[in-house]
This record gives structure tokens, C-alpha cells and sequence, in this order.
């Protein structure tokens, strides 16, 4: 897209920023909210020499991109609740086999079909915990339009250095939500863009699972000459499936380790008033809005009240969490699920402001929890 | 029995002015009466019909997630018979949760033999999620998903998946399309469908006045076109006998397609092409060459 001033969607913004990323390939499913992020791409990725294609279901659209990223391509599909919930189990297999892919989650009002127009926050510990076994991935989450637009550019970038499968959180009022942006111009935005790496040794001599010291091992694409053998087994550097206790323990540590030991490097939070705050609000995405403005009114009556924002949700930005000797309240669209993460962390009292879904709190009722809780 | 005179589906609903799926539902639980169950799967049908304080529904009904609609159905009717309850066990499903997400389900279904009748009305696209195309799509039609434009002129790229003959290919005792322009033949499709034991199909069109893109006031013309120009054949195949499928109308005189596209927004593109036209035209006249003297 040209440089410029824009006003779009969070959908919109999602499918501009990964096409600015970089991103040539997209499989997806209709589902609400997140379908007009592949209408976008139907329209978009022809004008921009990409491929778009729509699959029978999203089994079909993870598994596609899993294939397309294999041919050195980034990629990308799009969904919400009960899509996210079809695709965990390739979600493990992009994990085990370490291939870039980014999956945007537009959260709606859950369980099961639930609110699929209005908002929810309910699948924060299923972006981490969704598929089975133990290992970690990166989930970052935006609360405005221009930072959906700007995030996605790293959600490729996490997802191709560390090789692994990036869940791009949206909710459903940020996804339909419009607002004015602005789009710096490419040549900016490639400065900031990393591709994954390739094999530095010629094919032969190159274990295509063999890490670097960084844990991350390069990636040969397919018809390169390399020899590639891909597995949701157990495997060894080689690839091959090697079903023993050490082999186990050696790739899921790693795998596991690779996002943990680059954890600072990957965290973003946003803090607000939180140097001289006796309480911080703990709160992500569109609730965040509210919290902000809840924080202001706070202020205005003396109390001490900061905002803390995870922008990267996963691996859980800690740190942010154990700085601080105060108490946290949890702001959020779910019956809680970052406020166990908080409490783990915090070493003050922590307590939970949940809604169900279909709307975030308004200031007012965030301001008056404030308050019980100063009290 | 007949329960023509009954209402199961009650009115008052949501359903767009001029869409066609009220109609086929209407008249199929019509034809049931009332000893039947419902399984919905996700789509418009679900969604219209239901929002409280108001249910069209006076048939229990179950709403299930978008790709199992046929898996309840085999758990109901599986259940029921141990119990040695004798039903009619009714799925509805659109062509998105049948052709495409549902597929499986509907396979597997039809594979260990239910006694279920399973109703497909196709509106040609994903309507309820802002029409987005499906494997029931046909050739050049634009969808919010199958953009024209300069790197696309035509929209859809590939023909329309052949379900009722890939359903029949399973050895289902029945398997129809039917077309609610065309009321007796539908009728009694609908009855003969009721009437067999065993995994039934019915792969009835249902105009989209959104996603088609039509005057509201048009869908039986719209739909009769359908079938006039050949573009949506009714036939019937009993026990799986492909080769034995019996078409029940076949029009004196076929219309040609031009007639049936330039009644919908979706095909205003493809006019301006009258080659792409013509490759439609020639993929129907291919059809009735090879199945038409059956």
C-alpha cells in the first residue's frame, strides 16, 4: 500500500500489515469476525504477485499454509473461536516441525459459536495451551487499528526468526472497529523485516533440524536440493523420527527454549502511570481502552492507579509483573485466564474484574472496582 | 398422514424478503409432520430463525457446530433406535456445511447407513458470513472471496462441486435435487424422500436475494431459470444406481444461460465476456449430452 493516511478496520489493518510484511499467501475460511481479513487478501495478494485460496474448512487452511511456508513463502490465515479450535492440532504440528506461519485469532464471545459478532477475550490460555503436549509459541495482541497494522509487521518476524507459529490475537471489536492510521512508507518497513534463515552449508552437509547457537535452526525450503524429512514424531537433527526418551528431551527443551531464552527480546508491554502506582490494572487489547480512560478518572481523584498493557501476551511477559511491589487488578473479557498468569508474578494482592463477553467493561464500571479494591 | 395443513415452521422469522430457504424448509417439515427432530448446522438457517424471544421451531431442534450437522444426526438416530423410537431425523445444512466443512460428517453418515434424511439447501456461497465462495460456487460468479478485476475477470475459476452424484456414489437409498420453482416435482421428492429408510439426500437450490444479488421479487423466476437452461438439472438416483439416475425434468426447449445470468448481480461481470459465457454454456450443454437421455 502507498504511504499514507488511512481509515480502516482491524481486519483491514491485519491483512495490509502482513502483505507490508511481506506476506504473499493466504488460506483461509469464512468465520466472523476475521473473514474480512481474507476478503482483503482475496482482493489484495493477486495485485501483489500472492496467492490467495480458500479452503473447505480450517483444518485445510492451517495445513496450507504449513505446506505453503515450506516453499520459502510467508504465510498466513485468519480466524476466531471455533476455527482457532480446529486448527490446534496443526497449530502442534507447525510447532514440532518449526515452520513460520502467523494465524490471526479475532476473538468473539465463547464457548462454541457463543457471540460471533461481539467480543470476548476467552482464548488468551488457549493461544498457548491449545494444542496438546508442552511448548511454547508467541502471541502478541493489539488494542488500536494503527497497532494492528504496525504489530503484524513483527508477528512475521517472530514468526521467521524463531520459526515458529505466531497467534496474532485481535477481538472482535478491534477487528470490525475502524480508525485512522498511517502507513509508513515500504521502504521503511523493510528496513525492520527479518526472513528466516537459510542453510549457510550446502545440501549434503546440512542437518536441516541441526540448531544454531541461538537454538533456531535454518531453513531450507523445498526444491532447493536440501534434503527436507518433516515429522510430527519425535526426530532427531536429521528429521528422522527417533522415538526415545533422550531424543524427546532434547527437541522439546529446545523448542520450548528457544522462545524462553529470547523472551526479553520478544516482550512489548505498554505501561501507563505506573512509576508512583500503589494499584495497576492489568488489561489487553480493546478492554484496554477502557482501562486507560478508567485510570484518568483515577488520577483525577487522587488515587494511585497505573495501566499495564501486554502487547506480547506469550511467552507472558513476567518480568513487567514482579517489577512492581503492588497490588494488580484484571481487567478482562474472560472468567479468568491472565489474571492466574498475574497472580503467579505478582507479590501483592491480585484480584479479577472478568466480563463474560459481548462488550468491554465501560470506564465507569472499571473506575468503581478501582475504587473497591483501594478501599 | 399429510400435514399440509399444519405449519411446523412458524413465520415471523428473520430470513431476507425473497430468500428461498424458508420455503424449502416449510415444506419439508410440512411433509414430515410431527415426529421429527431437527439438527441445524451452522448458516442463515440457524440464525434467522431462531434469536429469542422468537423460534420458528415447533419440532425440537438442535443447533450444531458448522461441520457436524450429519454426526449428530447419526448419534440421535443411532440412540433413538436402541431405544426403539421411530423418527423422522431431519438435518439442514447449507452448502458450506455440507459441500465443504461438512463433508466428512455427511460421508461418514450416509457410509454406516443412518436413518437420516439430510436436507442440503444451496445458495451457491457462504451468505450467513458475508458471501464468501464455496465448493458449491459455480463457474464466474463473484464472491467477496473470488474478486473480478484485472488479475480475474471470470470470479470463480472451477465449477460447481457435484454433490448430489458424489452423495450418491456413498449408496444412499435416495438422492434427489429438487428446485422449489419446479413445486410438484419438489413435493414429491420431498415425500418419496420421507418415505425410504436408510441415509436420504436432498440437494435442493435456494436463491440468495444478498449473495445472488437479485430483485426479491424474483426468486422463482430466478429459480425456474435455473433449471429451464439446464444449469440445475432434477433428477433422482434410488440405491446409489448412478447409472440409472432418472431425470424428472427435462425442458422442451433449454433457455440459454444468458437469460438465468443476467437476472444476478453476481454474473454482471461475466456478460461482458461473452466467451466466458460460452464456456459456461458449453459445460451445460456437456452435461445434458452425457446424463441427459437418462
Amino acid at each position: 500500500m502507498n504511504a499514507g493516511r488511512y481509515f480502516w478496520s482491524g481486519d483491514i489493518a491485519a491483512a495490509e500489515g502482513a502483505i507490508a510484511a511481506g506476506c504473499r499467501f493466504y488460506a483461509g475460511y469464512p468465520i466472523t469476525p476475521s473473514s474480512e481479513i481474507a476478503e482483503r487478501m482475496a482482493l489484495r495478494l493477486p495485485q501483489v504477485g500472492g496467492r490467495f485460496i480458500e479452503m473447505e474448512d480450517e483444518i485445510g487452511s492451517i495445513a496450507a499454509i504449513i505446506g505453503a511456508s515450506w516453499t520459502g513463502v510467508k504465510a498466513m490465515t485468519a480466524t476466531a473461536g471455533p476455527g482457532i479450535s480446529l486448527m490446534n492440532e496443526n497449530i502442534g504440528l507447525a510447532v514440532m516441525t518449526e515452520v513460520p506461519i502467523v494465524i490471526v485469532n479475532a476473538m468473539r464471545g465463547a464457548p462454541s459459536t457463543g457471540l460471533p459478532t461481539l467480543i470476548g477475550q476467552g482464548d488468551i490460555m488457549q493461544a498457548k495451551w491449545g494444542s496438546h503436549g508442552s511448548y511454547e509459541i508467541i502471541s502478541i495482541y493489539p488494542s488500536n487499528v494503527q497497532e494492528t497494522f504496525d504489530l503484524m509487521i513483527d508477528a512475521f518476524n517472530y514468526a521467521e526468526r524463531y520459526r515458529v507459529p505466531v497467534i496474532f490475537l485481535l477481538d472482535a471489536l478491534l477487528a470490525h472497529m475502524y480508525e485512522k492510521l498511517d502507513v509508513p512508507p515500504q521502504e521503511e518497513i523493510d528496513k525492520r523485516v527479518i526472513n528466516r534463515k537459510k542453510p549457510t552449508k550446502p545440501p549434503g552437509e546440512t542437518l536441516i533440524y541441526q540448531p544454531d547457537e541461538d537454538l533456531v535452526p535454518p531453513m531450507p525450503a523445498v526444491g532447493e536440493g536440501y534434503k527436507i524429512h518433516a515429522t510430527g514424531l519425535t526426530h532427531n537433527e536429521k528429521g528422522h523420527p527417533e522415538l526415545t526418551v533422550d531424543a524427546q528431551e532434547k527437541l522439546v527443551k529446545r523448542l520450548n527454549d528457544k522462545i524462553r531464552k529470547h523472551a526479553r527480546e520478544i516482550w512489548k508491554v505498554e505501561e501507563y502511570l505506573t512509576d508512583d502506582a500503589k494499584l495497576i490494572v492489568f488489561a489487553a487489547g480493546s478492554e484496554a481502552r477502557a482501562v486507560r480512560t478508567a485510570v484518568d478518572m483515577a488520577r483525577k481523584e487522587g488515587l494511585k492507579v497505573g495501566l499495564m498493557r501486554p502487547i506480547t501476551v506469550w511467552p507472558f511477559p513476567h518480568e513487567y509483573v514482579e517489577k512492581y511491589a503492588v497490588d494488580y487488578l484484571v481487567s478482562e473479557i474472560n472468567y479468568g485466564q491472565m489474571y492466574h498468569m498475574v497472580r503467579e508474578y505478582a507479590s501483592g494482592r491480585v484480584e479479577l474484574f472478568p466480563g463474560m463477553g459481548g462488550e468491554i467493561h465501560t470506564p465507569q464500571q472499571v473506575l468503581r472496582a478501582i475504587r473497591r479494591m483501594i478501599e | 398422514m399429510s400435514y399440509e395443513n399444519e405449519e411446523f415452521f412458524a413465520p415471523g422469522h428473520g430470513m431476507c424478503a425473497g430468500c428461498a430457504a424458508p420455503i424449502i424448509v416449510r415444506w419439508v417439515l410440512k411433509m414430515a409432520g410431527p415426529n421429527t427432530i431437527v439438527v441445524n448446522a451452522t448458516g442463515c438457517l440457524e440464525v434467522a430463525t431462531t434469536a429469542y424471544p422468537r423460534t420458528s421451531w415447533k419440532v425440537p431442534w438442535i443447533h450444531v457446530a458448522f461441520e457436524n450437522a450429519a454426526a449428530v444426526a447419526s448419534g440421535i438416530e443411532a440412540a433413538a433406535r436402541a431405544k426403539g423410537e421411530k423418527l423422522n431425523i431431519i438435518a439442514f445444512g447449507g452448502d458450506g456445511g455440507t459441500v465443504d466443512i461438512g463433508f466428512q460428517a455427511l460421508s461418514g453418515m450416509i457410509e454406516r447407513g443412518h436413518n437420516v434424511l439430510y436436507v442440503l439447501y444451496d445458495n451457491e456461497a457462504y451468505m450467513n458470513t458475508g458471501i464468501q465462495r464455496s465448493g458449491a460456487t459455480p463457474y464466474g460468479a463473484w464472491t467477496t472471496t473470488s474478486q473480478v478485476g484485472d488479475a480475474n475477470p471470470i470470479g470463480k475459476l472451477r465449477p460447481k462441486k457435484p454433490i448430489a452424484r458424489i452423495v450418491a456414489a456413498h449408496n444412499p437409498t435416495y438422492v434427489a435435487t429438487a428446485n422449489p420453482a419446479f413445486f410438484q416435482d419438489f413435493k414429491r421428492k420431498i415425500e418419496k424422500a420421507l418415505s425410504y429408510e436408510g441415509p436420504r439426500f436432498l440437494h435442493i437450490l435456494s436463491s440468495c436475494t444478498t449473495g445472488w444479488r437479485h430483485d426479491p421479487s424474483k426468486t422463482i423466476k430466478i429459480l425456474k431459470l435455473a433449471t429451464e437452461t439446464g444449469l440445475f438439472p432434477l433428477y433422482e438416483i434410488i440405491d446409489g444406481d448412478i447409472e440409472h439416475m432418472k431425470i424428472t425434468y427435462r425442458p422442451k426447449e433449454f433457455k440459454p444461460v444468458e437469460e438465468y445470468l443476467k437476472m444476478q448481480g453476481r454474473f454482471r461481470h461475466l456478460l461482458k465476456h461473452p466467451e466466458y459465457v460460452q464456456k459456461l454454456q458449453e459445460d451445460v450443454n456437456k452435461w445434458w449430452e452425457k446424463y441427459g437421455k437418462q
